[in-house]
């Protein structure tokens, strides 16, 4: 298999997958249920989103182990369990993928404040790098550490993937727009001080995931490009803010409408294009389709 | 003479904690929360006016700033951190009954929801406001809401959650504890709550960001006083 890095030098657009939650709650997870438990208790399920999202035409599907870390785990009492979900999570999207899709492990935050101190950086650390190294050893491509707001965490989880693997890390961040307009995460981090500072803890790709919708996602990457042209820039949208009907949470942005809205994320040279939140096989098989014909018209 | 509870209320507002704090960077060196809650005792102030004057002053404004996106939770916990050190000056004024809390407010995010920190943001804010707080941690089943009060009566119950799959479960938790206790004031809020779903759910009010949660129970009070 060709390495991602070689693929996006090549110039071509690449398409990773859409949510794996709100799939994996459509195939009756329940929502007090630890969902990375799941690569172990119903691989079959993990393994039907892993492989729609391939048959919707993905370059890049994730694993099943957003909330793998010990850290996290740690609240539902599985945190022994960590290696051993970790590996299955990677293993499940390794043969879900099949020869050319590409699968990115998939690290979220801890759920932990550094500057709290409840939890010390070793700890932190050592959770991220258990957490890295079995995703590499369940056949993870390169690992995805996302949805961060704080630049401590995401540089510790960075420094834990570098030291501990082979894998190229790609790293985004959740915004929101602030009153003034410009986007922050909740921890004050503006687009521009998270890609100086994850370039220089030694991510290969940066960018957002998550957030409120499509619209949002083309200011940040906006953002982004105003500070670094040059940098690997991936973009996860959020089929827009969720609303309750009937007791379950509906998604407003349709696949056709975010599909029409790529070439927004094409002006600004994203490399890599998928859903975050609420996205479906739907919506990246609308999204094959609008990358296709940008990649062969580019 | 009042001068030092605006010093105080300043350090509150940025927080500083304490002299040798590097934090916030612009005041290193310069006395912070520690120092001037033990002059302004020294001074003959008393603890009730030290807490108005100075400490919920400050917390006022963090609150303001917060919702106005000028500063960020770190600022916020900094500043959480500044009023409970000048707080342990004032204990001692707490346990001899001369200064009242304004209330009991009990917090926790919702069943199956593991999320902290938005919880705990309200949680500062509140007791920064001078209520007695009762943080019932994450993933609070209904029947520990109920628990605690039982606990304690005369209380005001938040719920929070961060995920759209269990704010469906505030549901369940706001209908047994109105059946139970149909007066109970329920405030809900958290990232994918919104009017119209605590409308739906008959919680008594939608709280989009940290102080209105306090301006609320502070209105609540004011209005039972009547």
């Amino acid at each position: 298999m060709r390495s991602i890095i070689d693929r996006i030098k090549e110039g071509n657009v690449l398409l990773s997958d859409g949510a794996w939650g709100t799939m994996l709650f459509h195939l009756g997870l329940e929502s007090t249920a630890c969902p990375e438990l799941w690569n172990i208790t119903n691989p079959d399920k993990v393994y039907q989103v892993a492989k729609s999202y391939v048959h919707a035409g993905a370059d890049i599907i994730e694993t099943n182990s957003f909330g793998g870390s010990k850290l996290k785990l740690d609240m539902y009492g599985l945190g022994d369990m960590a290696r051993d979900i970790n590996h299955a999570a990677a293993r499940i999207s390794r043969e879900a993928a099949g020869e050319d899709v590409c699968v990115f492990g998939s690290i979220g935050p801890s759920g932990k404040i550094l500057m709290m101190g409840d939890v010390s950086m070793t700890q932190v650390y050592d959770a991220f790098s258990e957490q890295a190294i079995s995703l590499e050893e369940g056949g993870a491509n390169a690992l995805i550490i996302e949805t961060m707001t704080a630049l401590d965490e995401a540089d510790i989880a960075i420094k834990a993937v570098k030291e501990n693997t082979s894998l190229p890390v790609v790293c985004t961040f959740t915004f929101d727009k602030t009153v003034k307009g410009d986007y922050r995460t909740m921890m004050g981090v503006s687009p521009a001080e998270m890609v100086s500072t994850l370039i220089s803890s030694g991510a290969t790709i940066v960018g957002a995931n998550c957030g409120n919708g499509f619209d949002g996602m083309v200011e940040i990457a906006k953002e982004i490009r105003k500070t670094d042209q040059s940098v690997y820039l991936m973009i996860q949208a959020n089929a827009g803010i969720p609303e309750i009907l009937d007791g379950e949470s509906n998604y407003k942005e349709g696949p056709e409408e975010m599909a029409a809205k790529l070439p927004y994320l094409f002006e600004q040279n994203v490399n890599i294009i998928g859903g975050c939140c609420g996205t479906t096989p739907d919506h990246i098989a609308h999204f094959a389709d609008a990358i296709k014909l940008h990649n062969e018209n580019k | 003479m009042e001068d030092i509870l605006e010093q105080l209320s300043q350090c509150i507002e940025r927080g500083k904690v304490d002299i040798h704090a590097a934090f916030p960077s612009d005041m290193v060196g310069e006395p912070g929360a520690d120092e001037l809650t033990i002059k302004a005792i020294a001074q003959g102030f008393s603890a009730e006016e030290i807490l108005n004057k100075a400490l919920f002053s400050g917390m006022q404004m963090v609150g303001v700033r917060f919702r106005e996106n000028q500063i960020f939770i770190p600022e916020v916990l900094m500043a959480a951190k500044a009023m409970s050190t000048a707080m342990t000056h004032l204990n001692s004024f707490f346990k001899q009954s001369i200064i009242q809390q304004k209330g009991t407010f009990i917090i926790g995010t919702a069943a199956g929801d593991m999320h902290d920190i938005g919880k705990s943001l309200v949680g500062m804010i509140v007791e920064g406001g001078g209520w007695d707080v009762v943080d019932l941690g994450t993933n609070v089943s209904t029947q520990m809401f109920i628990n605690a009060i039982e606990e304690h009566p005369d209380c005001i119950v938040g719920i929070s959650a961060l995920l759209t799959t269990t704010m469906l479960n505030m549901e369940k938790t706001v209908n047994e504890i109105k059946v139970k206790y149909p007066n109970k004031h329920i405030l809900v809020g958290g990232a994918p709550v919104n009017q119209s779903f605590c409308d739906s759910i008959g919680a008594n009010f939608y709280s989009s960001e940290p102080h209105t949660a306090l301006d609320y129970l502070n209105t609540t009070l004011e209005n039972h006083q009547q």
